[in-house]
């Protein structure tokens, strides 16, 4: 089935509701041979008990970012392809990244309290995960300016672009601007720098996530499909009434 | 050509004459800079010490104030309209168009920081390096602000949204800008590093600006 078959909404809503329970029985039970996993790893030789925080903090922080190159490809679709769907995607996908984004923040705070001996640093990656943050809400506030779906669906779609574009430079000048969180540690030059039986844990966690993103979003994209048509019903409704 | 200079020529005068508001955030400035010792005490030592960065940070916020009447105004009166049908390359209409809006607004900024970094006791290399950088960056805030200033008038109301859209992507500029001022002033990094990535900014957003906004516009009047 290609990309261009999905742009019927009703057979894409067919379509989720086919593939959605079983993506929903392979999140759960993702999520329960991660857990399991980071419930079994060892304790860091510093850290203690707190290193497990990182079974849920790094996951959402990778996909923090791998939101925003879902929503990047989908703006794509709008303003290249038209796909009907693609501002659909794009919509839906920004609270969940916004979510995901707040959690890293969150489980990160949470993480450096006992560490680093206070909730917040203006350390770089975590200024520019702040930022990030900030343009997911700049995007869902942008979206919520305009009732009309499509009109919106483009404008969003170019400021996705541009923050796709900008959100590298401002990693880049964040980092020079200051650096004292550890460096990346998983994907690096001499593979990775921590041990496998933390590394598989986290692996399975990454999967469950990305996993519970799939969900999330596809089961959005059904939500807004719907909410899309009982508006213009309505709007139907008023014109006949008036 | 001629259509473009003589749209740069109309845009600058509409925004001298009254009602215009060119001078406006010049005024902006001055009071957001008159206000900061007000927050932190009359310490003339940090003062100096942090008048490079009020500078930048009130440029930037004045840089935000006339912004929405970028394209608001050519759309409310139709003249937009117009100018998306006429011959030249709506991309190059924008840069015509953000040229003329920085001419009229942002260097009054940067022609008035010496004077307020007079207030802020700056020595003369931290006036006049604060004056470079802005006179570099400023551009690439105003090329960063064409693509908000479309989204808004796209939207028909982004009046509020604008700061909003707008300010999370001058995070490199204020960076490198405060950066490049405080190297020359105090080092100890060379001033070359900072302010040579500083214009690069400035190019890549003299580039990614007027198309993004150009999309905006083309898309959004549909």
């Amino acid at each position: 089935m290609a990309l261009i078959d999905l742009a019927n909404p009703t057979r894409f809503v067919a379509l989720v509701e086919r593939v959605l329970p079983w993506l929903v029985a392979a999140t759960l039970i993702a999520f329960a041979f991660g857990l399991w996993g980071a419930y079994l790893a060892p304790d860091d030789y510093q850290q203690g008990a707190t290193v497990k925080i990182m079974f849920i903090h790094v996951p959402n922080a990778w996909l923090s970012m791998f939101v925003w190159a879902t929503m990047s490809a989908a703006a794509l679709g709008t303003l290249v392809w038209r796909h009907p769907l693609a501002d659909v995607a794009a919509k839906c996908a920004a609270p969940i990244g916004a979510a995901f984004t707040f959690l890293a923040l969150a489980t990160g705070s949470l993480w450096g309290r006992p560490m680093w001996g206070t909730y917040w640093v203006w350390d770089a990656r975590l200024t520019s995960e702040l930022v990030l943050f900030i343009m997911y809400l700049a995007l869902i506030a942008l979206w919520r300016t305009v009732d009309d779906p499509s009109r919106a669906g483009r404008a969003a779609a170019v400021l996705t672009l541009v923050g796709a574009i900008n959100l590298p430079i401002i990693k880049f000048s964040v980092d020079w601007w200051n650096t004292l969180h550890q460096p990346a540690s998983v994907f690096r030059v001499g593979g990775p720098a921590i041990d496998w039986s933390m590394l598989m844990p986290l692996l399975v966690m990454a999967i469950a996530f990305t996993l519970l993103f799939v969900t999330l979003h596809l089961a959005a994209m059904r939500n807004e499909i719907m909410r899309r048509r009982v508006r213009t019903l309505m709007l139907i409704q008023a014109e006949r009434a008036a | 050509m001629t259509a473009l200079s003589a749209l740069f020529a109309r845009d600058a005068r509409i925004a001298i004459r009254v009602g215009g508001g060119a001078m406006m955030g010049v005024l902006f400035f001055l009071t957001v800079v008159t206000l900061v010792p007000f927050a932190i005490g009359p310490d003339l030592a940090l003062l100096r010490r942090i008048g490079p960065a009020i500078l930048w940070l009130g440029a930037l916020l004045s840089s935000l104030l006339a912004l929405d009447r970028l394209f608001a105004n050519d759309h409310e009166d139709g003249s937009l309209d117009l100018i998306l049908m006429a011959r030249p390359p709506l991309e190059l209409v924008v840069v015509t168009k953000a040229l003329a809006h920085w001419v009229t607004t942002g260097l009054p900024l940067v022609v008035a920081s010496p004077v307020l970094g007079l207030f802020l006791n700056l020595e003369p290399a931290a006036l006049s390096a604060t004056g470079l950088t802005l006179l570099i960056g400023t551009p690439a805030l105003t090329f960063i602000g064409v693509i908000g200033a479309a989204l808004a008038t796209a939207l028909r109301r982004g009046g509020l949204l604008l700061p909003v859209l707008v300010l999370p992507l001058t995070v490199p500029v204020l960076i490198f800008g405060v950066a490049a001022t405080n190297a020359a002033v105090v080092g100890p990094v060379p001033f070359g590093a900072p302010f040579t990535i500083l214009c690069a900014l400035t190019l890549i957003s003299s580039v990614i600006g007027p198309f993004a906004a150009a999309a905006t516009l083309r898309y959004g009047m549909e």
